[in-house]
């Protein structure tokens, strides 16, 4: 954070609030939440999207769809409260606004209200299960640490996010025309990350089985701590799916910006590095001997693009035909570029993700959608920090409409975003299927499965 | 169905016309005589387990199909070869009863039922197998010339990519909605597009697979509502004991609480890690007291052996914090790390006591980055191994033989062989759990101090 953001950070105080010792780096402070939740933080947009057009008058809306949601909070003092369930928007509004959580996640839909599962518990029969969930991504900059050298950890720069822009554009691209998907909706996670929710009828109603499969169609990475190869792709070709990824995205990222930004080649242990991913002693020392020489050339191509160039030479050349050689210069593409996703927080159904429009508490960023249209000029760095967003309400018009307080503040345009691009689309269809199922079950017949 | 007792005899034997291979829609209108009731679902049981074992070694799936033959003609035969259908049929519909009753149980009996129906189904021929794939009523429809033309250069590289190349013979695809075929979808061994996934005529079997087991894992539930709501108190001078006994008396030890040994105290864990850890937990551990940290995997399968071994609550807590708080501070380990130590002993949550993974599970897990977790003999590179076999202290003899199950994807077996070079003892049985290992290899050291405590 600045310099100024600090300065700003206490200039705030006029809003809320005495308990100036809280005040974090970002500007983030739990007073300044209070002022978030009851001015800011979008509960009808939130409640409408959760509905998927439950709220409605038509008969076919489920009146309890929204109520067997599972929300949970992380308190101020790290209490953390599971399974909270709200019968309606008023409701979720006032528990918010009262229990001010440092965090909100959103869970499945349970096939009972989640508040009251210990009393269906009793009978014996499981019957409290999740039956709806979205289908999440979550993607998370620290788990590119062995190929990035600008930052480590939960630190993100300019120079490495576009790894997550790469992972938005290859995953977006993969769920619209692989899949199918349509409603899809991207999420800065306020720090490190993004965040990615698939909210189609169909994929709601995915089985773990199938969300597993889906998990495993992107997986490429079978790497872990204890073996070298990071990346494996076996078989003659690529998967249509690899094939488009690695031309479309991946390759032109790796060497018109990865190569350079993050310096792959400019030292021995980087280059030491990558020359391990290639299985074959003669090419590596080969290669290992022409750069320890020319390390002081002053060449006026950037070294680690004229390296990269003769790595890519050396294995594509028809000096070394094994075929596992050649696919070498794309499983060092991928080692670097591929998404890097967790696993197990797309294959499970009772994964909770954070909810969009929360506030970092460490960072003070407010969780915003990000266009997967225009990811690459999104820029974390400028995303709008709460103590920011309680400034410009404090400088702002005086208060004549109080529900879009949001509208005079730099969240207006991520509302906006998300109502036009996300919400509107979506509603629209959750009603035609609506429609569709509703004569469809009028004649549905009933299942005589018996043992 | 309807049970009887020894004296009657079969009334009215199945009329019904059988297909190749039953589908299981529903319970047959057959009486079944008590003792064929447990003796036929024993017979299938040893089935069962039969390919439950060979998955847990990692065979291959022709080694599988082979293995399921094998199996099911050793163990489903009848004397009377009018019988031969009924016995699957009454064997499979007593597991159900047997195999309703959890949801461990469920995911058990679904995958070995589904893993058998899937071998034999391989073995029919093609025309049994258009014949099946009607019964189900399958929503595919054949892809048309047309639309064929339109996808045929992304089928041949999908077909490239996985080695099977596209004949223009066999060039019969179906398109379906890829929820239905998850297995090829996982395997990227289709091409995926706008939701549909294009399924070759040699891959079918995977689409009559998914609809089989979504059939009979809809079917278990209602199984188990059945169940407890009525039959379980109907029968519980009769049948209820025979179910119950049948799936206690073969699915083994889950190790969910400690018994042989009692507990562990802290002050034992370095000690007991050296002498009776399997490798992924003695790596887990060597890991954690190095890095003072564990990713999430790591913390569930070493915090529910741990518990396994009669590690208790309060000790688990002050051993992970003792580690932890070096790298991360005592803090944020009670705000962060601490809920998960209780949910692992049912405190938090669900409250379910959680049981230690099982070789067959850690087999399957998927390690990722900064990952120590998963088995060693299937996760590890190949020079890794053999540094991490070396440390446990095992002669270059015993690590080739190691090596050689491992190349063979024999991931049970080369722990087994550890354990028996570690030990100078042979394990009959096999490695099956690593609290199996833990308790197996404890019995060793005890009998052997015993021996020279009294010598």
């Amino acid at each position: 954070m600045t310099k100024e953001e600090v300065e700003n950070g206490s200039d705030e105080m006029l809003i809320d609030g005495p308990d100036q010792g809280n005040a974090s780096p970002g500007g983030f402070n739990p007073n300044y939440l209070k002022v978030y939740y009851g001015r800011l933080f979008p509960y009808a947009d939130i409640f409408k999207w959760m509905s998927y057009g439950n709220d409605g008058k038509h008969p076919a809306c489920d009146k309890s769809y929204f109520g067997r949601r599972e929300f949970s909070f992380t308190l101020d003092n790290d209490i953390y409260l599971r399974f909270q369930s709200f019968n309606s928007l008023t409701e979720l509004e006032n528990s918010i606004r009262e229990k001010c959580p440092f965090k909100i996640d959103i869970g499945p839909v349970y096939s009972v209200d989640p508040a009251k599962r210990h009393a269906y518990a009793q009978g014996g029969d499981n019957v409290f299960a999740p039956v709806e969930r979205e289908l999440i991504f979550d993607i998370d900059i620290t788990d590119y640490d062995d190929v990035r050298y600008c930052c480590s950890g939960a630190d993100v720069c300019l120079e490495c996010w576009p790894l997550m822009t790469v992972a938005v554009k290859v995953i977006d691209t993969t769920l619209r025309d692989d899949f199918g998907f349509n409603h899809i909706l991207w999420v800065y996670s306020g720090r490190r990350g993004v965040h990615c929710w698939v909210c189609d009828g169909k994929a709601r109603r995915l089985t773990n089985e199938q969300r597993g499969a889906i998990a495993d169609y992107f997986r490429v990475y079978k790497g872990n701590e204890n073996s070298n190869k990071k990346v494996s792709l076996p078989g003659p070709v690529l998967h249509p799916f690899l094939v488009r990824s690695y031309t479309e995205v991946l390759r032109e990222f790796f060497e018109e910006k990865l190569l350079s930004s993050q310096n792959m080649f400019s030292t021995e242990d980087r280059y030491e590095k990558i020359l391990s991913m290639i299985p074959d002693e003669s090419v590596t020392s080969e290669l290992r001997e022409k750069w320890q020489e020319n390390r002081r050339s002053s060449n006026s191509k950037d070294i680690n693009v004229s390296r990269w160039e003769q790595l890519k030479h050396m294995l594509q050349s028809g000096k070394h035909k094994a075929p596992g050689l050649r696919r070498c210069v794309e499983e060092i593409v991928f080692a670097f570029t591929y998404p890097r996703l967790d696993m197990e927080v797309s294959k499970h159904m009772n994964h909770l993700l954070k909810a969009p429009f929360c506030v970092h508490p460490k960072t003070g960023h407010v969780c915003i959608p990000i266009d997967p249209n225009n990811c690459d000029e999104f820029d974390p760095t400028a995303v709008p920090t709460i103590s920011e967003l309680l400034q410009e309400l404090n400088t702002g018009a005086s208060r004549t409409d109080d529900n879009n307080e949001w509208d005079k503040t730099s969240l207006g345009k991520s509302i906006r975003f998300f109502r036009s691009s996300f919400l509107q689309p979506l509603l629209k269809s959750c009603k035609e299927e609506m429609e569709g199922s509703y004569s469809a079950k009028l004649q549905q017949t009933k299942n005589s499965l018996s043992w | 169905m309807e049970i009887v007792g020894t004296q009657r005899t079969r009334t009215n034997p199945l009329n019904d016309v059988v297909s190749a291979l039953p589908l299981y829609r529903s319970a047959p209108p057959l009486e079944v005589r008590l003792e064929d009731f447990e003796l036929f679902a024993m017979d299938r049981l040893r089935v069962l387990k039969g390919l439950s074992d060979g998955l847990s070694r990692g065979k291959k799936p022709e080694e599988m199909e082979k293995l399921a033959n094998d199996l099911w003609h050793a163990n489903m035969r009848h004397p009377e070869a009018s019988e031969v259908v009924n016995k699957d049929l009454i064997s499979h519909f007593v597991l159900r009863l047997v195999y309703c009753r959890t949801e461990d149980l469920r995911k058990w009996f679904l995958s070995m039922e589904t893993a058998l129906f899937r071998y034999r189904f391989r073995r029919k021929s093609s025309e049994a197998q258009r014949a099946l794939m009607a019964e189900f009523e399958l929503p595919c429809k054949a892809v048309s010339s047309s639309e064929f033309k339109s996808v045929e250069d992304k089928l041949a590289q999908v077909a490239r990519s996985i080695g099977q190349p596209l004949s223009t013979a066999d060039a019969i695809f179906y398109k379906v909605p890829f929820e239905e075929v998850p297995e090829l979808v996982a395997g990227r061994r289709v091409f995926v597009h706008k939701g549909h996934a294009y399924v070759a005529m040699h891959q079918v079997v995977s689409l009559v697979v998914t609809q089989f087991r979504s059939n009979l894992s809809k079917a278990l539930i209602l199984t188990n509502r059945k169940w407890t709501s009525t039959i379980r108190e109907q029968e519980k001078d009769r049948l209820t004991p025979i179910v119950e006994a049948l799936c206690t008396s073969y699915l083994g030890p889950d190790y969910s609480q400690p018994k042989e040994f009692g507990e562990i105290s802290i002050k034992d864990l370095d000690q007991v890690a050296k002498s009776s850890f399997p490798l992924c937990m003695r790596h887990l551990f060597d890991k954690l007291r190095e890095d003072h940290h564990l990713k999430h995997g790591g913390r569930m399968q070493l915090g529910l052996f741990l518990k396994g071994v009669g590690l208790k609550l309060e000790d688990a807590l002050a051993f992970w914090k003792a580690e932890f708080s070096q790298k991360v501070g005592g803090e944020r380990f009670d705000k962060e790390y601490a809920y998960n130590v209780r949910h692992n002993y049912g405190k938090e949550g669900k409250r379910t006591d959680y049981t230690p993974y099982s070789c067959q599970k850690i087999i399957s897990l998927t390690p990722g980055v900064g990952d120590h977790h998963g088995c060693p003999y299937r996760h590890f590179s190949e020079e890794n191994l053999r540094a991490a076999l070396g440390r446990m202290g095992v002669g270059s003899h015993a690590v080739e033989d190691v090596m050689d199950k491992v190349r063979n994807r024999h991931y049970q077996l080369a722990c087994t062989l550890m354990f028996e070079a570690i030990h100078s003892s042979s394990c009959d049985a096999g490695i099956n759990h690593p609290n199996q290992y833990f308790s197996d290899s404890q019995k060793i050291l005890q009998s052997k101090s015993n021996a020279s405590g009294t010598a």
